[in-house]
């Protein structure tokens, strides 16, 4: 019965090897479409990916970056989204939760995350 | 006014074209049987019997009422139907009676929620929470005037039993029919638990 809900939802779904491979703290590039006075355009928005939020259609992330004056933005993405065009992966950091929090709770030098380089083995 | 019978799955969303996102339930739909067909000269009103799920064991009595050709059903439901020379006993309904965007009105027995309070049975305030009150937090407040009229008004909202109730949601779009499954999404919440028996019919109010 539940399998019905499964089955909707498998559709729904971008396929693996079209999903962007992201962990907590990675430093991305989301491409999104947006639609703007009656016209498509893509719009990029880099920042840190803060969580991943798992459950089927609905599975999403949310991407943090300092904007002007220091302000904090956040902003969530359906991971399944077909608005979401391209999301690239430009850094991993090491991190030792799976919910960066804390980062909203600092700001400068003390947010920063350290690299980690990850071979091509374990990022596949 | 066509109608089916089915069984409330669950949520889940959806995403269109544009990337909207539709919070749609899914009804598992049908197939139902064509049970019995009520006529005027015999019943005095005019309705068809559906029958829907498959029923672990019957006594012979519901057995007796099945017509032939038509598998053992869990349960029996009745739809007023415009005109009932279009139906046959026996006949197969299911979900591709209905289209997507179709608007339909689905009833289900609500969520018991128990013996609940004022506030959250009638939506009332409460009292407030500062000021030196004490055991008012959750108060449903005067409920009459004094000795004139010197009792309490009929049907005046207070604390009772809540849910386990039939309900209806008027105009939920269809956003998903696929016959083969047997299956049905349409677009907002529908009432009762998963698992649940609810009827999908052509919405009475539809533009």
């Amino acid at each position: 019965m539940v399998d019905l809900v499964a089955s909707v939802e498998q559709q729904q779904l971008r396929s693996e090897d079209e999903l962007p491979q992201l962990r907590p703290g990675d430093l991305v590039r989301v491409r999104t479409r947006i639609f703007e006075g009656g016209r498509e355009r893509v719009q990029i928005f880099q920042g840190t990916v803060m969580r991943l939020r798992k459950g089927g259609a609905n599975a999403n992330f949310t991407v943090r970056r300092i904007a002007a004056h220091g302000v904090g933005v956040e902003r969530t993405f359906p991971l399944h989204s077909p608005r979401i065009v391209k999301v690239e992966v430009l850094r991993h950091s090491h991190v030792r939760r799976a919910q960066l929090y804390y980062l909203r709770d600092r700001k400068g030098k003390a947010a920063r995350l350290r690299e980690k380089r990850l071979e091509e083995k374990a990022r596949a | 006014m066509k109608g089916i019978l089915g069984k409330k799955v669950g949520m889940t969303q959806i995403f269109d074209d544009t990337g909207e996102v539709t919070p749609v339930t899914v009804i598992e739909a049908g197939p139902c049987y064509v049970t019995q067909i009520k006529t005027k000269t015999k019943d005095g009103y005019e309705a068809v019997q559906l029958g829907f799920a498959e029923a672990k064991r019957l006594n012979r009595p519901q057995r007796g009422h099945l017509p032939k050709g038509v598998p053992d059903v869990r349960y029996l439901g009745e739809l007023k139907v415009d005109d009932i020379s279009v139906y046959e006993i026996g006949q197969k309904i299911d979900a591709g009676i209905f289209s997507v965007g179709d608007l339909v009105d689905v009833t289900g027995i609500s969520k018991g929620k128990g013996f609940a309070g004022a506030m959250k049975r009638h939506g009332f305030a409460g009292g407030p929470a500062t000021h030196g009150q004490s055991d008012r937090a959750r108060a449903p407040g005067s409920i009459g005037a004094t000795s004139s009229p010197g009792r309490v008004f009929k049907g005046k909202r207070m604390p009772g039993h809540m849910g386990s109730q039939r309900t209806t949601v008027q105009n939920l779009k269809v956003a998903i029919v696929d016959p083969e499954r047997n299956l049905l999404a349409v677009k907002g919440a529908v009432p009762g638990a998963k698992g649940g028996l609810v009827t999908v019919k052509s919405a009475v109010k539809g533009m």
